[in-house]
C-alpha cells in the first residue's frame, strides 16, 4: 500500500516536467496577446473599421489570414484590435471576483461566530446560483454594458471561490505552526499575518490565472447572447455575435474568435497549473 | 467506524437526513429572498420603473398610470408584507406576473421547462457515457496514454459551450448534413444540442474520475480480482469504476446547475425551444419576474439534486456514517 503511494504523487510532477513545451506556448500566445492588446498596430496589418466592399466575406488567405467580413474589415486585424478590450473584461472579472471572495472568505473563516455563520450561509447561498444565471440577474438590473459584463462575470464566480478561500484559512488556522506560534504566546493579529493570510492566500495567484481564462470565456459568452459588449466592438464574444447571421456562408466568422477564446482559456489554465505546481513544491521543501 | 456505534442507528441516519433538509430549506429561502431584493433593486420609483420597461422607453408618467402599477404589483404595501407575499407565493411556484407579457410567470416557464429538462437530463446520460468509455479505456496504461487521456479531459472540460455548439453545428448540420440545423424539439434535433453540453461536463466529470480510477487500480481489491483469473476489462468495470465514480456522482449534482444554465447557452444557438429563449428575451428587456422566476427554478433543482445526492451518499456509503458534516 505504502510502496505504491510514490507513484500517485509523483506522477503529475513527471507529467509537468517532462511537457514544458505546453507551458512555453501558452506563455508565448499570452505575450502575443499583451503585444496585441497594449500595440494593437504593430500586429494588425489593417485597421478594425477599415472597410473594403470589394472584398467582403473572403474565405480565409494570405491577404487576410482569417478571411473578412460582411463589410470587407480583415477579421485578424479585427480580433487584434479586440484583445485589449476582451483582456480588460477577462482580468478586470477575475479580479473582482477574488476580491469579493477573499472578503466573504476571510469574513466566514475569521470573524465572530453569528457573523461568521451569516457569511458562510450567504456564501452558500449565492453558490446555489450558476454563476451564468447570477450574472444575468445582475444585467437584467442594471442593463448590458461592458462594466456591467466585468461585475456580472466576478460576482458570478466569486461564490465558488470565497468557499475555497474560507477552506484555506480554516485550513491555515488549524494547522500545526499555527498551534505552535500561538504556544509561543504570538499575538492574535501578528499569527493572521505572518502564518494564516501568507499561506491561506499564496494559492490563489494560480487561481487568479485559471480564472482569468474563465472570465474571458463567461464575458465572451455573454456578449455572444448579445448582454455584454454589442456587435460594432471587435470584442471577441461580440465578433462571435456578429458572426452567427452568416453561419452559412463564412464560417470562419465564428471559427477564428472562438478559437483564439479556446486557446486563451487553455493556456490561462495550463499556466495557472504550473504555476499551482511550483507553489506547492516550494511549499513542500 | 464499527456498525454497533451510536451514529449509524437509523435513528442517527433519520437525525442526519432532517439536518441535511434544514439545510436545503435554509438555502432555498435564501435563494428565493435574493431573487425578491433583486426585482426590487430597479433604480428609481418601481411603478415609474415597470412602466418604463413595458414600453421600452423612459418618460414621466401620470399619478393614475402609477396607482394602476401600484395596485397591481402591490407595491405600495410595507416592503415586509411584500416579501413575505413573494415568499409563501414562491415557495407554491408562484413568481408574480410579467412585465410585458401580462401572464403569470410560472405558466410562461411552465410551457418553456419541459424542453429545457429534457435537453438537459439527455446531456447528462451522455456526459457519463462518454466519460465511463474514455476513462475506462485509457486510465492507467501507462504514462503516455494517459497523458493523451488526461489533456482531452482537460481540452473537452475548457470548451465553453457556445463555441463547441457552433463547430458541432458547422461539422454535422452545415457540412454532413446528418442533422437539422434549426434544431426543433425532435429527438434528431436533440443529438447536436445535447452534445453540446455533454462533452465538457464529460471531460470535467472525466478528471475526477481518473484520478479516482487509477488510485482504485493499486487497491489489494483489484490485485485480489486478477489473482482470482478475472479478465483486464472485468475487473475494470466490475471493480474499479464502481470505486472511481463517486467523485463524478457528486460532482453531477453539483453540474446539474450549471448544465441548465449551460442549456440557456445552446438553446440560443440551435434556435432550440426552452426557458433558455426566454430568459436571454427577458434580460435584455429586463422583464425581472421571469428573470428572476428561472434563476429561483433553476438553483431550486440544484440544491435539490444535491440533497439527493446528499441523502443517498449517508444511507449508501457506510464509510461516511457518523462523518458528521
Amino acid at each position: 500500500m505504502t510502496a505504491l503511494r510514490p507513484s500517485v504523487i509523483d506522477a503529475p510532477r513527471v507529467a509537468l516536467t517532462k511537457r514544458p513545451w505546453s507551458l512555453y506556448l501558452s506563455i508565448g500566445l499570452l505575450a502575443f496577446l499583451a503585444v496585441a492588446a497594449v500595440a494593437p498596430n504593430l500586429l494588425a496589418p489593417y485597421g478594425p473599421t477599415a472597410i473594403d466592399y470589394d472584398s467582403a466575406l473572403q474565405p480565409p488567405s494570405f491577404l487576410h489570414l482569417f478571411g473578412t467580413d460582411e463589410s470587407g474589415r480583415d477579421l485578424y486585424s479585427r480580433v487584434i484590435h479586440g484583445t485589449s478590450q476582451s483582456l480588460l473584461i477577462g482580468i478586470g472579472a477575475a479580479f473582482v471576483s477574488l476580491v469579493l471572495a477573499v472578503i466573504l472568505g476571510a469574513l466566514a473563516a475569521l470573524s465572530v461566530k453569528p457573523v461568521a455563520i451569516l457569511v458562510d450561509r450567504s456564501v452558500e447561498i449565492l453558490f446555489a446560483f450558476p454563476a451564468l444565471l447570477l450574472a444575468l440577474l445582475l444585467i437584467a438590473i442594471t442593463g448590458p454594458s461592458a462594466w456591467t459584463q466585468v461585475f456580472a462575470v466576478g460576482l458570478g464566480t466569486a461564490p465558488g471561490y470565497a468557499r475555497m478561500v474560507r477552506g484555506q484559512i480554516l485550513a491555515a488556522k488549524n494547522s500545526g505552526y499555527v498551534e505552535a506560534a500561538t504556544a509561543l504566546g504570538h499575538s492574535r493579529g501578528r499569527i493572521l499575518h505572518e502564518h494564516i493570510l501568507p499561506n491561506a492566500l499564496r494559492p490563489l495567484v494560480a487561481v487568479f490565472a485559471l480564472s482569468i481564462g474563465q472570465s474571458i470565456v463567461w464575458a465572451s459568452g455573454l456578449s455572444f447572447l448579445g448582454l455584454g459588449v454589442a456587435p460594432p466592438s471587435p470584442e471577441w464574444g461580440a465578433l462571435l455575435d456578429a458572426g452567427r447571421a452568416y453561419v452559412t456562408q463564412a464560417s470562419w466568422l465564428l471559427l477564428f474568435p472562438g478559437l483564439v477564446i479556446v486557446a486563451l482559456a487553455l493556456s490561462a489554465t495550463s499556466i495557472g497549473r504550473h504555476l499551482q505546481f511550483y507553489l506547492e513544491k516550494g511549499r513542500r521543501t | 467506524m464499527t456498525p454497533t456505534s451510536p451514529s449509524s442507528t437509523p435513528r442517527a441516519i433519520a437525525l442526519q437526513v432532517l439536518h441535511k433538509l434544514g439545510t436545503a430549506l435554509s438555502v432555498l429561502i435564501g435563494a428565493v429572498t435574493v431573487a425578491f431584493f433583486a426585482q426590487t433593486a430597479l433604480p428609481g420609483n418601481r411603478a415609474t420603473a415597470i412602466l418604463n420597461i413595458r414600453a421600452g422607453q423612459a418618460v414621466q408618467r401620470t399619478p393614475e398610470e402609477l396607482a394602476q402599477i401600484n395596485q397591481q404589483y402591490g407595491l405600495e404595501r410595507p416592503l415586509v408584507v411584500q416579501y413575505l407575499d413573494y415568499l409563501v407565493g414562491a415557495l407554491r411556484g408562484d413568481f408574480g406576473h410579467s412585465y410585458q407579457q401580462y401572464r403569470p410567470v410560472a405558466e410562461i416557464i411552465g410551457e418553456q421547462l419541459g424542453a429545457t429538462v429534457v435537453l438537459a437530463l439527455t446531456a447528462i446520460v451522455i456526459a457519463w457515457i462518454l466519460m465511463v468509455v474514455w476513462v475506462t479505456l485509457t486510465a492507467g496504461r501507462g504514462p503516455r496514454v494517459g497523458a493523451i487521456g488526461s489533456l482531452v479531459d482537460v481540452t473537452a472540460a475548457a470548451l465553453p459551450a457556445y463555441w463547441l455548439g457552433i463547430i458541432l453545428l458547422l461539422v454535422f448540420a452545415l457540412g454532413l448534413r446528418l442533422f437539422p440545423v434549426i434544431g426543433g424539439t425532435g429527438p434528431a434535433g436533440l443529438v447536436l444540442p445535447a452534445l453540446t453540453l455533454a462533452i465538457p461536463l464529460a471531460g470535467f466529470l472525466a478528471q475526477a474520475t481518473r484520478t479516482e480510477f487509477e488510485r482504485a487500480l493499486d487497491q489489494p481489491f483489484v490485485i485480489s480480482a486478477r489473482m482470482r483469473g478475472q479478465g483486464d476489462l472485468g475487473v475494470r468495470l466490475g471493480h474499479v469504476l464502481r470505486h472511481a465514480i463517486l467523485p463524478a456522482i457528486t460532482l453531477t449534482g453539483w453540474a446539474l446547475g450549471a448544465t441548465l444554465s449551460g442549456a440557456v447557452v445552446v438553446e440560443s444557438i440551435f434556435s432550440r425551444p426552452g426557458i433558455g429563449q426566454v430568459l436571454v428575451t427577458a434580460v435584455n428587456s429586463q422583464d425581472l419576474p421571469i428573470v428572476v422566476g428561472i434563476v429561483v427554478l433553476i438553483s431550486a433543482f440544484y440544491v435539490l439534486a444535491n440533497l439527493l445526492v446528499d441523502i443517498a451518499y449517508t444511507i449508501v456509503d457506510p464509510r461516511l456514517k457518523g462523518a458528521a458534516s
